[in-house]
C-alpha cells in the first residue's frame, strides 16, 4: 500500500527578487540574487563555506531579515517581512536542534501542538511519518538516545509534520559519517520525491548536492554563479568557478604564439583550437576527456604517478614545457609510471577558463 | 589492608587526617557543647537535651520564617532572573554588558552598604519596613546574580540558539517557544540556581542582621542573638538545630537537582 503522503497539495512555487543581506557589522553575506524554484522542485544550493548559501537558506526561512529592496514570494505571497513563524515552513538544521527533553513522538509532532491540532491528529501523523522515516520502536525514546541518523530522520519528520509549502534543509548531512551519508542521501532524495514537496536544500558536498537535487545553485562570494541541473553544470559551465567546484579540471596555458597559430599546445603536440575558444589565453579539460592511446604520432606524454583508486586509476601525466595533466583510467588498464602513452583530446569538450587575454 | 594511597605517601594521608580533624573538631565540639549539662565541666556533666528544647521554645518560629523566606526568595529570582537572563543571552548591546555588571554589585559591596541604603530609602514604610518582605527584598538583591549567571550561561549555548529557531521555525511564538522549550532545555541550570539561591538565603546574616526587627528574625540571626544574650551551651544547641533542620533540606534539594540534571541534562 502506498503511504498517503502527510504532506500534499501544500507545495509552492518560491520567487527569490534582488534579495541581499548586508550584516549590522557592514559583511556583506549575499549580493542581490534572483532565483526562481518551481513547486515541488528540490535545489540545492551549493558551494564553499562563506559563500552565502547558509544566508540565502536563513533569508527563505525567515530567520534572517533582508535588505530593503529584497523581494521573496512563495506561491502568491509576499514573505520578505514575515517573522520565521509565520511562514508555514519546515527547516532542518545542521544540528538537528530536537528538543532534548521531549520523546521522538513529541518532537515530531511539535508544531502541530503549537497550531492548536487534536490528540488525536497529532497521534495520527506521528504514526504515518514514524511509519515513513522508520523510526518504529522509538517514539518514546528522547533524542539523546538516538544515534546521528535516527535524530535526522525525527529532525525530518519534525520538519514535514506541519505539512510546509516549503523545506528548508541546512546541510542535514554534516553531522554525519561519510558511509551513512551515502545511504542516507539517497534515502533522502527519494522521501522528498515521494513527498513532492519544494526544498531547499544547502550543501558544500557535490556527490549529495546531485544525488538529493533537481537543479543546482552554484553560489560564491555572496553571488549565484550559476543555476542549471548538474549535467548541464558540469559540461557547459558558465564560469570557471563553476568548472573548477564541480569535478576536476585541468588548466592548459595558451602563450599568445598559441593563440596567433590558433592552436592549444599539448607537450610536443597542439591541438587546432575550437572557434568559440580562440581568444582565451586559458582553456580547462576534464581528466576522463583526455584518452589514453599508443604514442601514434600526436602528443604523447610520460606516467609519473599512478594512483590506485580501485575502479579506477588516477595518473599524473607529464608534458614538455607545461604543468602536469591529472587523468583517469579504468583500474583494470596495466599503466604504470616511466610509461609513455599518446594523449587523444576531442576538443569539444574543452572549457573555457579566462574570459579573454586582456582579462588576465 | 592498606589503602594504595597511604602505602604510597603515608605523609600525605596523615596531612590529610590532620586537616579533617582540625576543620571537623570545631563542629563537633560545639554541636556537643549543647548537649551536655555544662560546657566548663564537658562530658562528666552529663547529656542532656535541654538546651535544645529551650532553643526550640524561644527561637523555633525562625525555622519556618527561614524557609519561608528562602523558598520565597527562590520564587522571586525565578520570576525575575529567568527571563531576565534570556534577555541578556540575547542581547548583544553594551547596555546589557554593563547591566550585568551592574547586577554582580550587590556581592561584590559589603551587605552592610547594600542593608543601610535600603534602610535609608524604604525604611520610613513602615509596614514594609516592619514585614518579611524588607528581607526578602535584601535577599532577592543580593542573590539575582547568581541565578541569573547560572541561567544566562545556559541560555546563550548555541545548541539552544537552534533550538530556538527551530521552534520558530514551526510556528511557535515567542510565549509558546519560552516556555515550552527554552526553559524546559535549561532547566538543569534553574534548578542549580534554585539551590545556590536557596543556600546562599538560608545562611545570610549581614543583610538580614540590619534589616530585621524583633519580629522578623531568621535562623542565623537567631543564632546570634542567642550567642551574644545566653549561656554558651543554648548558643550550640542552636548550632545543632540549624545543622538538623538545613541539612536534610539541603540533601533533597541536592537529590532533587542530580534527578533533574540527570533527566533533562543534554
Amino acid at each position: 500500500m502506498e503511504l498517503e503522503s502527510p504532506v500534499s497539495t501544500q507545495s509552492t512555487r518560491i520567487e527569490i527578487t534582488q534579495c541581499a543581506k548586508t550584516y549590522p557589522d557592514g559583511t556583506r553575506g549575499l549580493l542581490p540574487v534572483d532565483l526562481n524554484i518551481e513547486a515541488g522542485e528540490v535545489v540545492a544550493l551549493l558551494g564553499p563555506s562563506g559563500c552565502g548559501k547558509t544566508t540565502l537558506l536563513r533569508l527563505l526561512a525567515g530567520l534572517e531579515t533582508a535588505d530593503p529592496g529584497s523581494r521573496i514570494l512563495f506561491g502568491d505571497q509576499d514573505v520578505t517581512a514575515l517573522p520565521a513563524e509565520k511562514r508555514g515552513i519546515g527547516m532542518v538544521f545542521q544540528s538537528y536542534a530536537l528538543f532534548p527533553q521531549m520523546t521522538v513522538e513529541a518532537n515530531i509532532v511539535y508544531g502541530l501542538k503549537i497550531r492548536g491540532a487534536s490528540a488525536d491528529e497529532c497521534r495520527r501523523t506521528a504514526g504515518t511519518l514514524i511509519d515513513l522515516v522508520r523510526l518504529n520502536g522509538l517514539e518514546k525514546k528522547r533524542p539523546t538516545e538516538l544515534s546521528g541518523g535516527q535524530r535526522q530522520r525525527v529532525a525530518l519528520a519534525r520538519a514535514v509534520a506541519v505539512k510546509p509549502r516549503v523545506l528548508l534543509l541546512d546541510e542535514p548531512m554534516a553531522a554525519l559519517d561519510a558511509k551513512l551519508k551515502e545511504s542516507l542521501r539517497e534515502e533522502l532524495a527519494e522521501l522528498l520525491r515521494r513527498l513532492g514537496i519544494t526544498a531547499v536544500h544547502v550543501t558544500h558536498d557535490q556527490q549529495e548536492a546531485m544525488a538529493i537535487a533537481d537543479r543546482l545553485a552554484l553560489m560564491e562570494a555572496g553571488q549565484i554563479m550559476q543555476v542549471g541541473t548538474a549535467e548541464s553544470l558540469y559540461r557547459n559551465p558558465a564560469h570557471p568557478f563553476v568548472a573548477r567546484f564541480l569535478g576536476r579540471v585541468n588548466t592548459l596555458a595558451r602563450s599568445s604564439e598559441d593563440m596567433a597559430a590558433g592552436v592549444i599546445r599539448l607537450g610536443n603536440g597542439a591541438l587546432a583550437c575550437p572557434g568559440h575558444l580562440r581568444d582565451r589565453n586559458e582553456v580547462m579539460l576534464r581528466p576522463e576527456d583526455i584518452h589514453l592511446v599508443a604514442p601514434n604520432g600526436g602528443a604523447t606524454a610520460r606516467i609519473a604517478r599512478r594512483t590506485f583508486l580501485g575502479d579506477r586509476v588516477q595518473l599524473q601525466l607529464e608534458l614538455e614545457g607545461q604543468p602536469p595533466l591529472m587523468v583517469e583510467a579504468h583500474g583494470l588498464l596495466a599503466y604504470a609510471p616511466g610509461d609513455i602513452v599518446g594523449l587523444e583530446i576531442d576538443t569539444e569538450r574543452l572549457l573555457p577558463a579566462r574570459n579573454d587575454a586582456t582579462a588576465a | 589492608m592498606r589503602t594504595s594511597s597511604t602505602s604510597r605517601s603515608p605523609l600525605l594521608f596523615l596531612t590529610t587526617v590532620a586537616i579533617c580533624i582540625f576543620m571537623v573538631a570545631p563542629v563537633l565540639v560545639s554541636v556537643m557543647a549543647g548537649l551536655v549539662n555544662s560546657y566548663n565541666r564537658g562530658i562528666s556533666s552529663g547529656l542532656t537535651l535541654r538546651w535544645v528544647e529551650q532553643v526550640w521554645e524561644v527561637y523555633g518560629s525562625t525555622v519556618g520564617a527561614s524557609i519561608g523566606l528562602a523558598l520565597a526568595c527562590v520564587i522571586c529570582t525565578l520570576l525575575l532572573g529567568v527571563p531576565c537572563a534570556y534577555a541578556l543571552a540575547r542581547s548583544r548591546s553594551r547596555l546589557a554588558r554593563a547591566f550585568e555588571e551592574l547586577l554582580l554589585l550587590p556581592v561584590a559591596i559589603p551587605s552592610l552598604a547594600t542593608a543601610l541604603a535600603l534602610i535609608l530609602v524604604y525604611g520610613n514604610m513602615t509596614s514594609l519596613r516592619q514585614s518579611f518582605v524588607f528581607i526578602l527584598i535584601g535577599h532577592v538583591v543580593f542573590t539575582l546574580p547568581f541565578m541569573v549567571r547560572t541561567v544566562s550561561a545556559a541560555f546563550q549555548r548555541p545548541d539552544l540558539l537552534a533550538m530556538e529557531e527551530a521552534a520558530r521555525t514551526l510556528g511557535a511564538g515567542f510565549v509558546q517557544r519560552f516556555l515550552g522549550v527554552l526553559v524546559p532545555a535549561v532547566l538543569p541550570a534553574i534548578v542549580a540556581g534554585m539551590l545556590m539561591v536557596f543556600t546562599l538565603s538560608i545562611g545570610e546574616f549581614n543583610l538580614t542582621w540590619m534589616l530585621h526587627i524583633p519580629l522578623t528574625r531568621t535562623l542565623p540571626v537567631g543564632l546570634a542573638d542567642s550567642y551574644a544574650s545566653m549561656r554558651i551551651e543554648v548558643g550550640s544547641a542552636y548550632t545543632l538545630v540549624f545543622l538538623l533542620v538545613i541539612l536534610p533540606v539541603l540533601w533533597i534539594l541536592q537529590a532533587l537537582t542530580t534527578l533533574i540534571q540527570k533527566r533533562y541534562g543534554t
